[in-house]
């Protein structure tokens, strides 16, 4: 017998399966053999330790990008500039990882929160200007992500860059500044505790503290909470500075995790993930782990599968499109929650 | 500096201002209805993307410009149609709707054009097509204005008319009317019988009618051929530019050109000795700093409203 409360449970799961029907059907039109194309698709991930490897290193990034969005989108604002964020914290703590030398533990913290603040910083920009404007905070947010994206091209190619390299790569980092790394044989690294340490804080933020009930309640309704006495603008201020912090944070990790030196040409995409992320997570911090994983299962799944069969990994952005629709749809599958309402009512 | 203005006041660079404003002003016109009808289209970037590559692929298979810029319409108004079936039958949020189609955008195409080209980064292998540039008789032999306004793409022309078939359509037409009073006020419309749902519909599919028109010129005169992620932040800026012009038809045209003139002046700079990678971020922030302007002015203009005794 279902129960209501668990309908978003069920919600969320339903449209899981259609989107990998869809994958599924998309697999089948295009390859030569679906069923073996599929085989990877689902299995490969979790063939080996390095794959399962692969999938938790994958959903480091997604998870500090995953709450940083949960956070905005749980106080109703709109903004996907943790995409530009992360990709400049990385480059920022990637010149202190090239030029400070510092002893042992010390050096990644400083560059990890050096990237830190400036993320919470240039995120407290769309955040006052919308706080005290009301300017639309998802164009100024996609804009920063372009601005911020060309000036940490800039600092690469102009200031880091190791001409003796081949590619479009900076200088090596210290030794020193790298994060060590926490299960053999895979590439995981202690960001992993970082960022758990950072969703249960959040959680005890946001249920637990009176900052956090003002966050969820401006969200909720902002006029509503200004009226009830709430500063609602320096709500919105601190959310921001929040999730920049975090999505700062996560650029800063990734960099120093997997990297020996700063390669990012293009934006990674981690910051428009982590609004999936947080979506499939319903804006929960908890839930952002499991989410996180799922799409770096999915994700592993598309590139294992392009490496091995006809199909290229691009396919899963359609699926994501697919499970971004109807997550947030809510009238899909309303019918059969009026049902169950309708019986739970009925047997009261 | 002096170089600077030897790049600016020429007729090659007010001809580079319409050539790169044509797309910014498709969709921002395609902003402008469905934001008039009370909807956000996010989706303008992703919706301009994969009517880019419809143009390209439907040309080259048919051998034909024409029934490329056809397809490329259709698809524009296709995926449109999708994104208001969601949000006005699944109520989708119309903002994490729009998000879906340019995930959806970004990467499927690219995968499409790995089915057909085998190629993910350009179609350089589809022979497609490109609609022509027009002289204009009379005009072109004007010094000054001939070789400014004469000889630009068709679309270019098409974006210009399209101006005053927007402005006609909203504040002459029926449907004008209704569209504008379903996004003033939904409940008023209702009761005197608008059905709201089909107006927002029509106003939806037609933003992606534009939105299609930007695609095409993007892949099939500005450039001819698609790449990934050919549309960069022109789909945004369009967004950015309704915003501007006070969802007017004419602010934002001119709002249009101001950030056309941005994007021109970013591409007439590369050849000073300043960094590409900085210049190519002075569409946005100008992007920024007109949003900025606009949201102050209009906090301004409100606070006035409130302190006037004679709004109660």
């Amino acid at each position: 017998m279902f129960k209501v409360k668990y309908f978003e449970y069920i919600r969320t799961s339903a449209v899981i399966v259609i989107a990998l029907a869809i994958a599924f059907l998309i697999i089948s039109l295009v390859s030569d053999q679906p069923v073996k194309t599929i085989g990877i698709f689902l299995l490969e991930p979790l063939n080996s330790k390095g794959h399962i490897g692969n999938v938790i290193e994958m959903a480091i990034p997604l998870m500090f990008t995953g709450l940083a969005v949960s956070l905005l989108f749980r106080a109703n604002m709109f903004n996907l500039g943790a995409e530009g964020i992360f990709y400049f914290s990385g480059v920022v703590t990637s010149v202190l990882a090239i030029h400070l030398t510092l002893d042992g533990w010390l050096h990644p913290i400083v560059a990890i929160a050096a990237g830190s603040i400036v993320g919470a910083l240039l995120s407290a920009i769309p955040g006052i200007l919308k706080a005290k404007w009301n300017a639309n905070e998802l164009v100024t947010s996609l804009m920063f992500n372009n601005i911020l994206f060309g000036v940490g091209l800039y600092l690469l190619n102009y200031h880091l860059r190791d001409a003796k390299a081949f590619a479009n790569v900076s200088y090596k980092f210290e030794k020193t500044a790298l994060l060590s790394k926490m299960v053999p044989g895979t590439r995981i690294h202690t960001g992993l505790i970082i960022v758990i340490v950072l969703i249960i804080a959040a959680h005890l933020f946001l249920y637990k503290t009176k900052w956090g009930y003002e966050l969820r309640m401006t969200g909720i309704n902002r006029n509503f909470a200004r009226y009830s006495g709430m500063k609602t603008a320096k709500v919105i201020i601190l959310v921001h500075l929040i999730a920049g912090f975090i999505a700062g944070m996560g650029g800063s990790v990734e960099v120093l995790g997997m990297y020996n030196r700063f390669q990012w040409t293009s934006l990674p995409g981690y910051g428009l993930d982590g609004a999936l992320v947080a979506m499939l997570a319903k804006n929960n911090p908890l839930s952002v782990i499991g989410a996180a994983l799922f799409l770096a299962y999915i994700r592993i799944g598309a590139d294992m599968m392009a490496r091995l069969s006809d199909v290229p990994s691009e396919m899963i952005s359609i699926i994501q499109a697919i499970i971004i629709l109807l997550i947030s749809a809510e009238q899909f599958l309303k019918f059969w929650k009026n049902r169950m309402l309708l019986k739970e009512a009925k047997e009261a | 500096m002096n170089s600077l203005f030897d790049v600016i006041f020429t007729t090659d660079f007010a001809f580079s201002v319409l050539r790169v404003t044509t797309p910014i002003l498709f969709a921002a016109l395609g902003a402008l209805i469905s934001n008039r009808a009370g909807i956000i289209n996010i989706g303008m970037e992703g919706i301009m993307l994969v009517a880019a590559l419809a143009g390209v692929i439907v040309s080259s298979y048919t051998h034909s410009a024409w029934v490329g810029l056809l397809g490329a319409v259709m698809s524009g108004t296709l995926i449109s149609g999708i994104l208001a079936f969601f949000t006005l039958k699944f109520k989708t949020h119309i903002i994490l709707g729009g998000v879906a189609i340019n995930m959806f955008a970004s990467g499927g195409t690219v995968f499409i054009l790995y089915l057909l080209s085998g190629d993910k980064g350009s179609s350089t292998s589809l022979a497609s097509k490109v609609l022509p540039s027009v002289e204009i008789p009379l005009l072109k032999d004007i010094p000054v204005l001939g070789p400014i306004l004469s000889g630009h793409h068709i679309l270019t022309y098409v974006s210009i008319i399209a101006v005053f078939v927007v402005y006609y359509l909203l504040n002459r037409t029926p449907l004008g009317l209704r569209i504008r009073s379903v996004g003033e006020n939904p409940h008023a419309a209702q009761s005197v019988g608008v059905s709201v749902v089909k107006i927002q519909y029509m106003a939806l599919l037609l933003s992606g009618f534009f939105a299609g028109l930007g695609g095409a010129y993007m892949s099939m005169g500005y450039l001819s051929l698609f790449t990934r992620d050919m549309i960069a932040g022109r789909g945004w800026i369009a967004i950015a530019a309704e915003s501007m012009g006070r969802s007017t038809t004419v602010g934002t045209a001119l709002t249009s050109l101001l950030f056309g003139t941005a994007d021109a002046l970013s591409n007439a700079l590369q050849v000073l000795k300043i960094p590409a990678e900085l210049i190519a971020t002075l569409p946005y922030v100008a992007t920024v700093i007109g949003l900025v302007i606009y949201a102050v002015s209009e906090t301004r203009k409100k606070n006035k409203k409130l302190k006037s005794p004679l709004v109660k």
